[in-house]
């Protein structure tokens, strides 16, 4: 739809029942985020940032309200069409890396693509260039225990670029790193954005969300502060330039 | 995804664990090993039992001297003459469900040639006899009409005589032998017949006209028959037919009216045979049977593995589906791990279970008989058995949810 933005989240909400109590993570969130923007998700713990980051990966589907993606209703469709939708649009990047325990890095990259039905050759070929381009070329073949945590979420961010996604999708993805490795991976990600990709993080600390454009604050799963502005941090050459990004 | 890298993808996830795979497939190598090696030794038991059976003779029938419920008592059957030589006429000309009918007359002597002796059993028969044993002369020739009618002395011997009396491998056509004192001429060997059901040598004979028989070896009463009688029916499902045809006759021919028992006994072999195969077949069956429970066992055991596959590999299912995997794509995947377990298993129980069918055929001197359906079947079973356990692990694993599998520690 010409015009309309990459996300428009109208009121949603999301229950969970956890036994007989009912815990409203979400209270009725509208958002709207437009393709290229860097959004930063803070709030405290159990504030609901984990959740909203779900729905708008479209790995869980809201209690009511409506998310719309590129312009298409996404909220009641179902597991099939849903895993679909991440599969073509999103790339995810965990705090704990999630990569396939040994399994070399090539093939961890290649996932998406076995599931969007890219032969092997093409696979293969994707995943080794997705890998040169975020630094590591020379690891094509080491199992994640064989890399340093930077190196790993640098294999799962390749991982999130390899099938060329509309967002990329990050939890706190800085968390389990010092504070070397995640100026690394931020300045990667910065690069990301600046070549085009949107890209929402969740994170607990403000230093990291100075890296991006626009941070959301969340609290008891609303949103109380919006604020756009421009990225503090000096920009660190960024050392993958755009990675099969889609302006 | 194609079948080919879901399988690529199973065969990798069981090479991770290769002890655990070998042992959960374990149960089925076992189960399709003895199986198949239940149903390949009970075929060539089978077999044996079937070749030995028809080594006596095709649909043979053999009446014999004496009642059944005196046997007991008086010890031995065949010692009070019933049979009649004209009982042996009306058999031969009476009953068109009697294809032949021979005599078959006995004694225990000694067989001397120039320079040996053996003891072995000297039997008087007519040519019919040899038709209905199915037993061929392999060189010279068998007795001729003038023969019966002349009472020459002509003997035909078995091949354990031949071998006794002149050496393995000797042609004693046109030799001559001394039966109770009285030279014979060999006119022909008979073909090697083997073992009986019970063991004993059927070449271990030597075979004269049963007039000769009569008139020089056994004299006695001239009305009753000595021995017993060899009938031959015309196919085997009518030897029952002939049992009663030649029951009914004899009872006539001696005048037993109403209750009073038979004296004399028919022996069914086609019946006696298929006795003795339907309990080998019994046997078999029981025995695949549990093979085949072992099985159904094994399968309990892959179900129990890939349950605990599911739950070691749930955060990587959560990965899989954050990254597009469909729940089908995650069901492929872990039913192939099933199947790929056991039908490797069942391709390695079939091969074992081949073996040591083959070892112990070889031991006991059975056949080794193999149906190839058999092997496909054991097959099949082990396949069927991986999709029905690995069915249930797999559904789990697709219905995760992809939040809770990817936070799952
Ligand atoms: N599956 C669930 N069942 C029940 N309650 C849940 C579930 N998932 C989340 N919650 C609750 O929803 C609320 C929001 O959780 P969420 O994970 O979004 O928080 P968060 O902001 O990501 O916190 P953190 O910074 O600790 O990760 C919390 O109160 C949490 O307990
Ligand atoms: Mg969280």
């Amino acid at each position: 739809m010409e015009g309309a933005p990459l996300i428009r989240i109208d009121n949603v909400t999301k229950v969970y029942h956890a036994g007989e109590v009912e815990v409203r993570a979400l209270a009725g969130v509208s958002l709207d985020v437009e393709a290229g923007e860097f959004v930063a998700i803070m709030g405290a713990s159990g504030s609901g940032k984990s959740t909203l980051m779900h729905l708008i990966g479209c790995l869980d589907r809201p209690t009511s309200g409506r998310y719309f993606l590129e312009g298409r209703e996404v909220s009641g469709l179902n597991r099939n069409a849903l895993a679909e939708v991440r599969n073509r649009t999103m790339g995810f990047v965990f705090q704990s890396f999630n990569l396939l325990a040994r399994t070399s890095a090539v093939e961890n990259v290649e996932l998406p693509l076995v599931y969007s039905g890219v032969p092997a050759a093409e696979r293969r070929r994707r995943a080794i260039e997705a890998l040169r381009q975020i630094g590591l070329g020379d690891r094509l073949d080491h199992h994640p225990g064989q890399m340093s945590g930077g190196q790993q979420q640098r294999v799962a961010i390749a991982r999130a670029l390899v099938g060329g996604p509309r967002l990329l999708l990050a939890d706190e993805p800085t968390g389990n790193l010092d504070s070397r490795t995640s100026g690394e991976v931020m300045a990667l990600l910065r690069g990301l954005s600046e070549a085009g990709l949107t890209v929402v993080l969740v994170t607990h600390a403000p230093d990291i969300a100075t890296w991006t454009s626009r941070v959301l604050q969340l609290k008891d799963g609303l949103i109380v502060s919006d604020e756009r502005r421009a990225p503090i941090a000096a920009p660190q050459p960024a050392p993958a330039g755009a990675i099969g990004v889609r302006p | 995804m194609s079948p080919w890298s879901v399988l690529r993808l199973a065969f990798r996830a069981l090479g991770r664990n290769t002890m655990r795979s070998f042992l959960t497939a374990l149960g089925i190598i076992i189960g399709v090993g003895a199986f198949i090696a239940m149903v390949v030794i009970g075929e060539g038991a089978k077999a044996r039992v079937e070749e030995a059976f028809s080594s006596m003779g095709t649909n043979l029938l053999i009446v014999q001297q004496g009642s059944s419920s005196q046997r007991g008592v008086f010890g031995g059957f065949g010692s009070q003459p019933t049979l009649t030589w004209d009982d042996l006429k009306a058999i031969q000309t009476e009953l068109p469900s009697v294809r032949h009918a021979a005599p078959q007359l006995r004694t225990t002597t000694s067989v001397v040639s120039e320079e040996q002796n053996w003891t072995t059993s000297v039997t008087g028969v007519t040519p019919e006899y040899f038709e209905i044993r199915n037993w061929p002369v392999t060189s010279g020739v068998s007795f001729t009409p003038s023969d019966m009618d002349a009472a020459t002395k002509v003997v035909l011997l078995g091949q354990t005589v031949v071998e006794r009396l002149y050496g393995t491998g000797a042609d004693a056509v046109g030799q001559m032998v001394r039966i109770k004192g009285m030279p014979f001429q060999v006119t022909g060997v008979m073909a090697r017949k083997g073992q009986s059901p019970m063991g004993q040598d059927y070449d271990d004979a030597v075979f004269i006209p049963v007039s000769t028989y009569r008139s020089k070896i056994q004299g006695g009463l001239n009305n009753y028959l000595h021995g017993s009688i060899f009938v031959g029916a015309f196919s085997p499902e009518e030897t029952s037919r002939t049992e009663s045809d030649l029951r009914n006759l004899l009872r006539e021919r001696h005048h037993l009216s109403g209750e009073v028992d038979d004296d004399f006994q028919v022996r069914n072999l086609t019946e006696i045979a298929s006795a003795q195969e339907a309990g080998t077949k019994t046997l078999t069956t029981l025995l695949a049977s549990i093979a085949a429970v072992s099985l159904v066992v094994g399968g309990i055991g892959i179900m129990n593995i890939m349950l605990v596959s599911v739950t070691e590999r749930t955060r990587e299912i959560g990965v899989r589906m954050a990254v597009g995997a469909k729940p089908r794509h995650i069901l492929a995947q872990f039913l192939a791990e099933a199947l790929s377990l056991s039908v490797m298993g069942g391709v390695t129980g079939a091969v074992l279970g081949l073996f040591s069918a083959w070892r112990l055929a070889a031991q006991f001197g059975w056949p080794m008989l193999v149906r190839p359906g058999i092997v496909a079947l054991a097959l099949g079973f082990s396949g069927l058995v991986g999709v029905v356990f690995g069915l249930y692990p797999a559904q789990r694993a697709s219905r995760l949810d992809p939040i809770e599998a990817l936070r799952y520690e």
